[in-house]
């Protein structure tokens, strides 16, 4: 793990890891080796949620190809549910933490 | 070198010791069976996590007559797999090197307790730990051999320096104080050939006795079997150069 190129950003949502779906409150964004993509060096992104501890983690590892077309996915989607005044941007009402089946 | 008709055995488990501050964390262990004295090892596990690779270097280790200690330097990180816990650690920008000095210089005095530990002790790292087993033979007292295995980021620029790893460890060569062995892969990222070669040329001009050795056809993590990087004749030869580095330095 040799950049140590990685960004934290707080967001808000739910992922699942297991049977359970859990909030998730930080974003890691990282380039650097993944644990199973046979790359040495990958887009890392964990969703996490810190209060739960270690194993509250939903991972992807992308190519960088990957991570650009996932990028520009993203940003089309929401331009297009913009564009159609579909956009709900807004706080979503937080739950009761619950621990993942993984934590 | 091993022969068939002899007898030979080894414990290995996971034990507590006390670390940077005096905390204590855990650490897994191997060590052959016998009165000794055996010299001793350290070993360092890379930034992606305490995992099983290490657990069978240190065996390794073991095998070959060493008393070897693996430090769980994520231990104040949390407890999950070695996965979930590397990547918060990976999150956080990696382990302090002021901390994992700490655990490195409590493993060296836990080693040195032991009754079958002979006086002499050395440090083994791959990757991040490459590094961290270089940062250790200039900052602490008392290692007698130092192997880095492709020692990511010992060559840091100035944008390159975080809270956690705030000096580059080329910047402490003068205060290396024992043999050191670099192993190295030409198609490397982190470090490329040409940051080995400042980092040889910085070992050179403080006089210091070192042996590199690179490798065609090989990238980052070649030694890992699990991954792709694999490269089965330069691991075997590399392992061959290890193993006689320890066995000149520390017997």
């Amino acid at each position: 793990m040799c950049t140590m190129i990685a960004h934290q950003v707080r967001i808000q949502g739910r992922g699942k890891s297991g049977p359970e779906w859990f909030e998730v409150h930080e974003a890691n964004v990282s380039y650097d080796h993944p644990y199973d993509l046979p790359l040495e060096h990958a887009l890392n992104i964990d969703f996490v949620n810190e209060t739960l501890g270690p194993g509250a983690r939903v991972a992807v590892e992308l190519s960088v190809d990957a991570a650009r077309q996932l990028v520009k996915t993203i940003e089309a989607v929401l331009a297009q549910a913009d564009q159609r005044g579909v956009l709900e941007d807004r706080p979503v009402a937080a739950e009761p933490a619950r621990s993942p089946s993984v934590a | 070198m091993y022969q068939t008709n002899q007898y030979e055995g080894m414990i290995a488990e996971t034990v507590s010791m006390r670390g940077h501050n005096g905390d204590v964390i855990n650490a897994y262990v191997a060590r052959p069976l016998g009165a000794g004295p055996f010299p001793g090892m350290v070993v360092i596990h890379h930034a992606p996590g305490w995992d099983e690779w290490y657990r069978e270097c240190a065996r390794r280790f073991a095998h070959h007559g060493y008393v070897s200690i693996s430090p769980n330097l994520y231990f104040r990180d949390g407890h999950g797999t070695p996965e979930d816990v590397g990547a918060k650690v990976r999150a956080a920008g990696g382990a302090p090197d002021a901390r994992v000095l700490g655990d490195l210089d409590g493993a060296n005095a836990w080693l040195r307790s032991l009754p079958y530990v002979s006086r002499k002790v050395g440090i083994f790292g791959t990757c991040s730990g490459g590094r961290q087993a270089f940062l250790a033979g200039c900052r602490l007292k008392g290692l007698d051999a130092v192997i880095e295995c492709w020692g990511g980021r010992v060559v840091q620029s100035k944008e390159e320096l975080t809270p956690n790893q705030p000096v580059a460890p080329i910047d402490y060569t003068k205060d290396l104080s024992c043999p050191i062995i670099g192993i190295f892969g030409n198609e490397d990222k982190s470090p490329t050939p040409e940051q080995v070669n400042a980092h040889e040329a910085e070992l050179k001009k403080h006089g210091k006795q070192y042996e590199f050795h690179r490798y065609e056809g090989a990238g980052h993590g070649f030694f890992y079997y699990d991954r792709p990087a694999y490269r089965q004749e330069q691991a075997v030869d590399g392992w061959k150069k290890v193993l006689a580095f320890t066995e000149k330095t520390l017997r």
